[in-house]
């Protein structure tokens, strides 16, 4: 069903438009006056003030991987994250351990990891279905490159954001 | 003006000129119009007739051209394909052309004016605009109002004309 | 025709053309960016060089790098040609109007001709011709759209325009722009009569038309320069640029600058027709040192600035008309006023003799 706006009716000065005119343009003057004289609080000048201290917990930044208290992979590669990418930005060859490994009859290891910061959509899926809590999403977000080679995020470079995660997986125990 | 720049001039007007009857497509035509009203203008001004060649650029090139561009436009005229090219009446329209050619170099020739020298131009210094005003509202005041009346009632009919067809 | 002549010219020329106008016009771009940003509580541009002065330099480099591309489809030769249109029109304006009194006796006017305002008018109207064909040649319909709305628009406002300063030329007497000029300095300036012969009344009773004719002119100037909120042939939101929606690069910086140019001109017919050109009471002029010449060179483009100043200022004020409206003011409301203002003016010259 159609309904008709009621269009107000306008005295003679609103329909001079004029007074609304001049009105505009003062109120348009007084935030340039209050800009020059430097009254008006202005945004925020990124890369020189930044806002990383009052980041709240749960940001999602830059993914990555993290390492245990004895400095080991925590990643299994069991390729749950490749799966439920999205934008499939997860890209993993899995790896035996060498049977010499305490872990080589439990474990594999990601021989490669690598995440294209190009596609990643920071919707961080990866690091809710990741049983070992081994990928995680950090605070950095200012993640820049000179060629598409240069936004994918190796193994190296992701633990290097990760850092080491201290504990044992708790993620089932959480969710109980 | 020195005589190179009117031969500049007058071959740019003649050129586009023809172009606007060689073109195919309209929008060409009409731009070359527009440039020869322009070497038009520049040819009155060499004469220091200011008021008339401004006038040329500012009613013909500025305003009627437009016009007519932008109703080319909006027809969304495609170019015309070439024709065959008709020998024999391309012949007679440039022998017609040819003979009006002749006739005026006739005509000129024994005119008793064109054997004297031509007077020197007066000065610049004389203000055109003035002088056309005072001949326009002295001289010939009652048909300059006449005329004016004339276009009022064209104005008047086309306005009345417009409104029939929306209605 | 003396080399002296015509040295002088070709100096005034390069001067005016590569040391004020296109600086002006580039740094109008900027100026244009902070004030919007200012009134908007933002910053704008600020990192190249010190408080972004060197913005400008920079979008050159920027456009003249890119790509000079042209899509498929287009009309090539006119496509090309268009851009150059918009351009040159807008620059050759500023030919008749006179910029400063005189510098080592040369008067700063590059050609001071007897129809001075005509051959404004006849140049502006040249114009429409750069963006009618850019939007012909785009071959397609958002810039089509915007040559053909541009067309209309110009023509209409263009009575505006024309009529509007009949009374300045009425009261002088003269279409010579320099002619206005002096007649400011000698009777005070046409929107401010008491900077002049202050005692006399008939001065303050042409105040009042000529106030109006300055409104008139000034909301001609913006639909002719197509400045919001007049610029429906390029209007973003509904055309997706109008007529230079397929032009990219240099091309589009050309019809960019076009439209800057255009605006400074505008800027500075209104300050010659109003605001007493480079006059200002208590500064001679050129005749008392080449200082004094400087001085009121200056002085002109610091008018031109506020005049360019209040084009933004609208601009960032007030939203876009829709077309009819546009076409309705133009031709019911503005036409009128400018004619009954003649009549007004003329009425006054001739029952009270000043």
């Amino acid at each position: 069903m159609a309904i008709t706006v009621p269009r107000p009716n306008l005295n003679w000065r609103e329909r001079l438009y004029l007074p609304a005119i001049v009105a505009g343009l003062a109120i348009t003057f007084k935030h340039f006056k209050n800009m020059i004289f430097g009254r008006t609080k202005v945004t925020m000048e990124y890369p020189e003030q930044k806002w990383d201290a009052n980041l709240p917990e749960h940001y999602r930044g830059a993914p990555a991987l993290v390492r245990d208290a004895d400095g080991r992979v925590r990643c299994v590669a069991c390729q749950l994250c490749e799966f439920i990418c999205p934008p499939r930005a997860i890209k993993m060859v899995p790896g035996e351990l060498p049977r010499t490994d305490r872990f080589a009859k439990v474990e594999k290891f990601p021989e490669e990891f690598d995440i294209d910061m190009v596609r990643c959509i920071f919707c961080g899926l990866c690091e809710e279905v990741c049983p070992e809590q081994a990928i995680f999403l950090r605070k950095d977000y200012a993640i820049t490159g000179f060629t598409r080679e240069d936004m994918v995020h190796r193994k190296d470079k992701l633990l290097e954001i990760g850092g080491v995660m201290h504990g044992v997986v708790l993620k089932w125990n959480e969710k109980k | 003006m020195p005589p190179l720049l009117f031969w500049i001039f007058a071959l740019l007007m003649l050129v586009f000129g023809a172009a606007v009857v060689i073109n195919r497509n309209p929008v060409a035509s009409a731009l070359s119009l527009v440039v020869s009203f322009l070497g038009l203008a520049a040819l009155f001004m060499s004469l220091d007739a200011y008021f008339v060649g401004i006038i040329q650029v500012l009613v013909y090139a500025g305003a009627i051209m437009v016009l007519f561009l932008f109703i080319i436009m909006l027809l969304d005229l495609r170019a015309e394909k070439l024709r065959k090219i008709n020998w024999l009446a391309s012949a007679g329209g440039l022998l017609v052309a040819l003979a009006l050619l002749m006739q005026i170099f006739y005509v000129v020739g024994n005119l008793h004016a064109a054997q004297e020298k031509f007077p020197p131009l007066v000065g610049s210094t004389t203000d055109d605009v003035r002088n056309i005003g005072l001949l326009l509202f002295d001289n010939y005041n009652a048909p300059f109002q006449i005329v004016g009346i004339l276009v009022l009632v064209a104005t008047v009919g086309v306005v009345l004309l417009s409104k029939r067809e929306v209605r | 025709m003396d080399t002296f002549f015509v040295t002088t010219s070709l100096l005034k020329i390069l001067g005016i053309l590569f040391l004020v106008i296109l600086p002006m016009v580039s740094y109008a771009v900027y100026a244009e960016r902070r004030v919007s940003a200012f009134m908007q509580d933002r910053l704008g541009p600020n990192r190249v060089g010190p408080a972004g002065l060197f913005q400008p330099v920079a979008d050159v480099a920027k456009l003249l790098l890119k790509e000079s591309f042209s899509p498929a489809n287009v009309n090539t030769f006119y496509y090309w040609l268009a851009p150059c249109l918009a351009l040159i029109p807008a620059l050759i304006t500023i030919a008749v109007v006179p910029f400063g009194s005189t510098l080592f006796g040369v008067p700063m006017v590059i050609a001071d001709v007897n129809v001075g305002i005509l051959y404004v008018f006849a140049v502006a109207s040249l114009g429409v011709y750069g963006i009618v064909l850019a939007g012909w040649a785009s071959n397609s319909k958002y810039p089509f759209l915007g040559g053909v709305r541009s067309s209309s628009q110009m023509i209409s406002y263009e009575l505006s325009l024309g009529l509007a300063v009949i009374p300045v030329f009425l009261v002088v007497g003269n279409l010579r722009l320099t002619s206005v000029v002096r007649y400011q300095i000698e009777h005070g300036w046409f929107i401010a009569p008491f900077i002049g012969d202050w005692t006399n009344i008939g001065k303050w009773l042409l105040t009042i038309p000529m106030f109006i004719s300055f409104v008139v002119f000034m909301i001609a100037v913006f639909a002719e320069t197509n400045r919001l909120p007049f610029d429906l042939p390029e209007a973003e939101q509904e055309l997706a640029g109008g007529y230079h929606t397929e032009y990219a690069g240099m091309k589009f910086a050309l019809f960019f600058l076009g439209e800057y140019a255009a605006m400074i001109s505008g800027s500075a017919l209104v300050v010659t027709l109003f605001f007493g050109g480079w006059h200002f009471p208590g500064i001679p002029d050129g005749a008392h040192g080449w200082v004094f010449g400087l001085i009121n060179i200056a002085l002109f483009f610091a008018k031109v600035a506020i005049v360019i100043f209040i084009f933004m200022w609208v601009r960032w004020t007030l939203p876009r008309f829709r077309f009819d409206q546009l076409m309705r003011l133009g031709w019911l409301f503005f036409f009128e006023i400018a004619l009954v203002n003649i009549f007004v003016v003329a009425g006054i010259m001739a029952f009270l003799p000043t």
